[in-house]
């Protein structure tokens, strides 16, 4: 039974207002606008709209700014407000062989077509904190050096033309969607890919980093890891074309993955793939090695018990906001609960006193 | 020149110009609209935007992106259409206006006056990007080591 209680308003009310107190901080401070926050924390822009499954830097930027940083709490801020958005369409998929690559680099191969492009990155720096941007400062300007445009070819291509990697299989049907109909197990490719790439960064990390340490190994190297954008095409019934409607910054990687062959297959490297909305390459790489993890069983490997080769394991617990919720929905009020439960242990208490007492 | 896109035809390539172009360069291009009425919108709703398993295997959906659609009419002209990315409804509406007005006799004009300056600005910034990138490409050398060299 559910017991309806009132009251609380006026705590709730007040509770939010100190809220937003301190959601601005001490007001001696400049207020950071949203524009500060999508172009100076972009990274976590990034995670918010990948995570979030909605590619709006503004947006992501305001629910940062509402969360006061609480990238989980904004991430629930944009899946809420997608529920409020009519579904256009489904766009074409994405070609990320013709992305503008600002980054793009192999662990497998030093020379290949295209190059080692390092782009803005984290690598070889110190990780000292810098105390020149605790001060204002001018910033440098980034070198520039004769670029060609041209399209940069997969190094998954490079080994696909000699049969040294297994091949993706083509086609153009519909795929499933998670925010449309219940995720069903066992769960098809392009499912399980829709549910890691929302997936939390933090868990598909883990679930990763536990598959180089032994769980559920599958000697993954990084084939290739690239950012840039692409355009995003999507066809108009009314015009009876496709247009372009926008582009879209994505960081992709693909692990080269040892393989021993099968009595179908000759021996050949196999894939695992990783595809995020924006500069999220530690999420890129994490997912695929988590995908790579996921496909023991159509590659007739054995089933160790690794948590990451666990389908429902790694799928049913890679959502933020379904784990959130669940998690802190046990500090709200339970009273009534509760009180059964008091009501029973006291009872068993009583029961048992009395079975010692007529023991004894 | 607008774009090199030969597989694409003209409307597709000005259209994707219109909405891959910041609203606020757009406007300044084009200040005042003629009159016009709004068929459809301008709405603000979700593209769902699909990848490949493994960049080139079978579809899979990455996740939405925010999509403002709009159909105006010209008074006594065409229509025009945009699906545009974000929530800008002004822009939608604005780009929608350049597409009917794109079908009608003051194209050579719109061409010259806002498509150029939009591709001609887009052209620059991907172009900075790449330099950039470029002067971040790595060139390996060998040094020789041991005793045999």
């Amino acid at each position: 039974m559910y017991v309806a209680v009132k009251g609380g308003e006026r705590a709730i009310d007040a509770a939010h207002a100190w809220l937003a107190e301190e959601r601005r901080g001490d007001t001696a401070v400049a207020e950071l606008s949203v524009a500060q926050i999508r172009e100076q924390l972009s990274l976590a822009v990034n995670r918010v709209m990948a995570e979030g499954s909605l590619y709006d830097p503004d947006l992501a930027a305001l629910a940062i700014k509402q969360a006061r940083g609480d990238l989980i709490e904004a991430i629930f801020l944009i899946r809420a407000y997608r529920t409020t958005l009519p579904r256009l369409g489904a766009s074409r998929p994405v070609e990320t062989a013709d992305m503008a690559v600002i980054r793009r680099i192999s662990a497998t191969f030093k020379d290949l077509p295209g190059g080692q492009v390092l782009g803005p990155t984290f690598d070889y720096t110190h990780r000292l904190l810098d105390f020149k941007l605790a001060a204002e400062g001018e910033v440098p300007v980034a070198p520039t050096a004769p670029a060609s445009l041209g399209q940069v070819p997969h190094v998954t291509a490079i080994l696909g033309r000699d049969g040294l990697i297994q091949g993706e299989a083509a086609g153009d049907e519909t795929p499933p969607d998670l925010t449309r109909e219940p995720m069903e197990l066992p769960a098809s490719r392009p499912l399980r890919l829709q549910a890691i790439t929302r997936g939390d960064e933090g868990f598909i990390l883990s679930m990763a980093y536990s598959t180089q340490r032994g769980y559920g190994r599958t000697h993954a190297f990084v084939g290739e890891l690239r950012i840039g954008a692409v355009a995003v095409e999507m066809d108009i019934p009314e015009l009876g074309f496709a247009v372009q409607i926008g582009e879209v910054e994505l960081t992709e990687c693909e692990t080269v993955n040892q393989f021993k062959g099968s009595k179908t297959e000759p021996p050949q490297f196999t894939r695992g793939y990783g595809l995020v909305f924006g500069q999220t390459e530690r999420k890129a790489i994490a997912m695929s090695l988590v995908d790579r993890a996921l496909r023991w069983k159509e590659l007739g490997e054995d089933f160790t018990g690794a948590p990451a080769q666990d389908e429902e394991f790694v799928l049913k617990h890679a959502d933020n906001i379904q784990a959130t919720g669940f998690l802190e929905h046990i500090k709200l009020p339970h009273y009534v609960d509760f009180q059964a439960e008091l009501e029973l242990v006291r009872k068993l208490r009583a029961e048992a006193g009395a079975t010692r007492d007529a023991a004894e | 020149m607008i774009a090199n896109e030969p597989e694409k035809n003209e409307r597709q390539i000005w259209m994707g110009l219109l909405a891959r172009a910041a609203p606020e360069r757009l406007q300044a291009l084009l200040q005042d609209l003629p009159p016009h009425t709004l068929l459809r919108g301008p709405e603000v709703g979700a593209v769902m935007v699909r990848g490949r398993v493994g960049g080139t295997g079978v579809p899979f959906n990455l996740g939405e992106m925010t999509v403002t659609r709009c159909t105006v009419q010209l008074a006594d002209g065409p229509a025009g259409h945009a699906h545009i990315q974000g929530r800008d409804k002004r822009h939608a509406v604005r780009a929608a206006v350049v597409d009917a007005l794109m079908q009608t006799d003051r194209a050579y004009a719109l061409r010259a006056g806002v498509l150029e300056p939009l591709a001609a600005h887009e052209t620059a910034t991907r172009a900075l990007r790449a330099a950039k990138a470029a002067a971040t490409k790595v060139e390996f050398f060998t040094l020789a080591r041991g005793e045999d060299a």
